[in-house]
């Protein structure tokens, strides 16, 4: 017979040669005919009140279609799925520079722009909150009006008295580290197009993470019924949590239901990308970690600090995500984490990969490390004397029920040459260079965490010509998901990819099945994909029996474009079955919901949302870094990563997914930082905000820890973020054992130089 | 003003502004959108195109500069078929969201005309100009040097 197994095989993704011909639409490649431009007037100004708008002489220039202010904003005029402070235009306060307070629709992008340049501000300044210290201020101008000052929230979580149990050890290692705001820069920036139906639906095409979602947001923001919201998510080029939540939804919408039906497209700029999109946040991260002599970690006490910018939009959850892991995935029996989630003027901080844990793995790796020092101690054998295994509680109390392959993944690092010869690379460095080889663990919970219901609607079709059509809900914002899911339907109807198309997330065609994100899209699509292919394989069996005569479904099998009378060899082929059934039935449907835990730890409670994790991937990573002493340039010249992500469906997406987050960690780690000076961005470009090219990056290793995910489809969970979280503190980690301190990220040569010669970072 | 040029072996005349960006031009006007735009100042490479032969940045490039030049995009790189390069970025895994690769299966196809068997480190100088946020561009030098052994073989059989 046939095999068309593919799970498990390094196979070539489904939608590759589509984009590698530049055949691929995306979002940004719809120039709908009769089109309009639509574009936002940025406020300029990060904190001031909105005194007036002047649009006389916008609305005189000929081809200006619509100028709009907060005044013309039906609904709530508030985005933010969960928080809801953040206004579609601005209507009597700024909050930050990338503010948006007026709206244009114009004929041409020339005409555009012309329109907003002659829009009039009249904004009076206030007093800049540029960062967590002014906003903590006893007297700091508030950036919303709350009881609490600029803090959004303030939470705790408590296992044990940790207070008591850090006085009751002999080891006390204390230490504050701080991360830089990250920005996203998927190439394909922010936008849409968009028209208004007759019938008064409004029909999108947009470059999102969340369609589903993007409906209630827009729904609510602008007073429209969901139903009535109609999205369709082609491949994203890029989202990494930056297209998580309403960019350009809202503002197109409004342009859409201001254009006469016309087709409006709004496609924001790099620059005003970088000023206007979401960002990592900054964090500060103070931390105390107790020992015993032997290196046993006891207890943890932490203050995490997240600058959320102008607007909360998932702040909260973030933060609650870095309280979750600080503690790292060690078994600590003591934890007392306070977080706060702090309004400023910069720009507005949101979901980003490694979702409010990249940071702290910083921290708490950090920690590690100087513990190792302190004991004299291998840092290797330090973390895996203290590594996380399943039945282990960690650190917020949760049980590991789960594949928990952190120690694995130590041992795999352990026996690599890299780390065998480690002093023997450091010690042939050239003549003033250092070399040091650092490594770090780091874990990541997946899925959304208890209190959100994390599932899936999976929708497959055989064709009327017998070819299977998946309907993929779930973006594509380029880790793989969709091409995955052809795999898992070859696997379980055994066809092969010739048979196979792929939709992709479309309101009206596809069910609802959360957002790309959390690194969830694989586990829960994929579970419930699995269950609608089993439906497809004993629907077309049973009603192929009739057919080929078959007194049982059993007698039968599917094999690629047929159903085979297994002992006979007889076959009908799909393509004719198809034509018997009635089109609705030949579809199949699948769900899947995500296990969550029962644990809670004390203070766990005053989080609504996700929180805390049953699932997590895990993984250590190793660096080989060179630092030139006369100028502080840190290379890293080796890389390599370990990593647990369950069973591995494909090999080639899997190292994809681990070598793209590892050269945006590296990115966190040494070049990449939005820095705002009063508020204002002076990283507005590809020019002055520095991500990795192909020159700054070394190859990287990766290999697969498969553990068995017992609740995952076909064994595995998702990797999407955690290997972000492991090159900060691994660099880190190589610096330290060069001499150099580093608590700042990212490791500058200005900041590396400065340590070399004494100073602090 | 009125530009002719060759757009992926397809002969175009077009009655437009010629001080729009030649990206403008070939993705609106034409239709051609495989030049992606993810910087419009020189910085990304997504643009690329080659014209008369030569990698150039359509976001930096004014239409009239198109007028009676032959212009390759992605989508019009291999003669019959796709070009080896587009092949071993699929097959290799250099494609992920796939935003940045038609720039870089350009830049690649011109450099490997340049330079038919080159190191690595050769390769990632070549591609220095192309931004790519999703693979981290191991995969992506795994299939440029992947592409030179199949353009050589091919070429080995034509002689
Ligand atoms: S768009 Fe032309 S180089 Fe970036
Ligand atoms: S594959 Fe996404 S930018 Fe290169």
């Amino acid at each position: 017979m046939l095999s068309t197994q593919t799970i498990g095989s390094r196979s070539r993704r489904f939608d590759a040669p589509e984009k590698a011909l530049g055949r691929e639409r995306f979002a940004s490649d719809e120039y709908p005919e009769s089109m309009l431009w639509a574009g936002a007037l940025r406020a300029g100004v990060p904190h001031g009140l909105l005194r007036g708008v002047d649009t006389t002489q916008a609305r005189a220039i000929p081809g200006v279609v619509a100028v709009l202010t907060a005044e013309d904003v039906p609904g709530e005029n508030r985005q933010g799925f969960i928080h809801w402070d953040m206004p579609v235009l601005c209507g009597t306060k700024v909050r930050h520079a990338g503010d948006a307070v007026a709206l244009v629709v114009a004929e041409t992008r020339q005409i555009l722009a012309e329109a907003l340049l002659a829009i009039v501000l009249d904004i009076e300044p206030l007093p800049v909150v540029d960062g967590l210290d002014a906003a903590l201020a006893p007297d700091a101008p508030l950036v919303h009006d709350l009881e609490t000052g600029n803090v959004l929230k303030q939470a705790s979580l408590r296992k044990g008295n940790a207070q008591a149990a850090l006085a009751r050890c002999p080891v006390v290692i204390e230490e504050t580290f701080f991360t830089p705001q990250q920005a996203h820069c998927f190439l394909e920036t922010e936008n849409g197009t968009a028209y208004m139906a007759e019938d008064g639906t409004l029909h999108m095409t947009v470059s999102t993470q969340a369609p589903f979602r993007d409906r209630f947001e827009i729904g609510r923001a602008l007073g429209l019924p969901p139903d009535r919201l109609h999205i369709t998510a082609p491949f994203l080029g890029g989202g990494f949590g930056g297209k998580d939540g309403s960019t350009v939804q809202c503002l197109l919408a409004l342009a859409a239901m201001h254009a006469g039906g016309r087709p409006v497209k709004m496609w924001w700029s790099r620059e005003e990308s970088m000023l206007a999109g979401y960002k990592r946040h900054a964090a500060r991260m103070h931390f105390r970690l107790g020992a015993e002599a032997d290196g046993t970690l006891t207890a943890l006490i932490c203050d995490l600090d997240y600058d959320s910018g102008a607007y909360a939009h998932l702040g909260v959850e973030i933060m609650a995500l870095g309280l979750e892991h600080s503690s790292g995935p060690y078994r600590v029996e003591y934890l007392e984490a306070n977080g706060r989630c702090i309004y400023t003027n910069n720009p507005v901080a949101g979901a980003f990969r490694g979702f409010g844990v990249a940071q702290v793995c910083f921290a708490f790796e950090g920690m590690m490390d100087r513990l190792a020092v302190r004991l004299g101690m291998d840092p290797l054998e330090l973390r895996l004397k203290n590594a996380i295994r399943q039945g282990d509680k960690n650190g917020v109390g949760v049980v590991m029920t789960g594949s928990t392959g952190m120690a694995e993944c130590l041992v795999g690092l352990q026996d690599h040459q890299f780390w065998r010869s480690r002093d023997e690379w450091v010690q042939s460095a050239p003549p003033l260079t250092r070399r040091g080889v650092g490594i770090s663990a780091v874990y990541n919970g997946m899925g959304y965490g208890r209190g959100l219901a994390d599932a899936a609607v999976a929708k497959i079709r055989l064709t009327g010509d017998g070819r299977f059509r998946v309907y993929n809900s779930v973006s594509d914002m380029g880790q793989g998901n969709s091409p995955t899911f052809v795999q898992i339907v070859c696997e379980v109807l055994n066809q092969n990819e010739s048979q196979m198309e792929l939709v992709q997330p479309d309101t009206e065609r596809s069910h609802p099945s959360g957002s790309s994100s959390a690194g969830r899209t694989t586990y829960t699509y994929g579970k419930a994909l699995i269950q609608a292919c089993e439906a497809m394989r004993d629907k077309l069996l049973h009603r192929a029996a009739m057919v080929l005569m078959a007194d049982e479904a059993s007698a039968l099998s599917l094999v690629p474009g047929a159903v085979r009378h297994t002992s006979s060899g007889r076959e009908l082929p799909l393509a004719v079955l198809a034509g018997m059934l009635h089109p609705e039935d030949r579809v199949c449907i699948g769900e899947a919901m995500m296990p969550v835990t029962h644990d809670m730890p004390d203070g766990g409670e005053s989080f609504r949302l996700g929180f805390p994790h049953l699932i997590f991937p895990y993984a250590a990573h190793l660096a080989r870094v060179e630092v030139d002493e006369l100028t502080g340039l840190v290379t890293v010249c080796d890389y390599v990563a370990f990593t647990d992500g369950g069973r591995v469906l494909n090999p080639q997406n899997f190292e994809q997914q681990v070598q793209g987050a590892v050269a945006q960690g590296l990115g966190y780690a040494l070049w990449e930082d939005c820095v705002a000076e009063n508020g204002q961005l002076r990283t507005t470009d590809f020019s002055t905000y520095v991500i990795p090219g192909s020159g700054d990056l070394p190859d990287i290793e990766s290999h697969a820890v498969e553990t068995e995910e017992e609740s995952g489809p076909f064994g595995m969970k998702g990797i999407g973020e955690v290997g972000m979280n492991g090159p900060l503190p691994a660099v880190a980690s190589a610096l330290l054992r060069m001499g150099l301190p580093m608590i700042r990220a990212p490791f500058t040569p200005e900041r590396v130089l400065k340590v070399l010669c004494g100073g602090n970072s | 003003m009125i530009i002719s040029f060759v757009l992926d072996g397809e002969e175009q005349t077009l009655d437009v502004d010629g001080g729009l960006r030649a990206v403008d031009v070939l993705r609106e006007y034409c239709g051609v959108t495989a030049p992606k735009e993810g910087c419009g100042t020189g910085e990304c490479g997504a643009c690329a195109v080659l014209v008369d032969g030569e990698t150039r940045l359509s976001c930096l490039m004014l239409a009239a500069q198109m007028n009676g030049c032959i212009v390759t995009t992605a989508q019009g790189l291999g003669t019959d078929g796709p070009h080896p390069v587009q092949e071993a970025l699929a097959d290799l895994g250099g494609v992920q969201c796939g935003y940045c690769t038609p720039g870089i299966a350009v830049t690649a196809a011109e450099f490997l005309e340049r330079n038919p068997d080159p190191t690595r480190k050769e390769i990632r100088d070549a591609l220095s100009g192309n931004l790519c946020r999703c693979t981290g561009y191991h995969k992506i030098v795994d299939a440029v040097e992947d592409a030179a052994k199949r353009l050589q073989k091919e070429h080995g059989r034509g002689e």
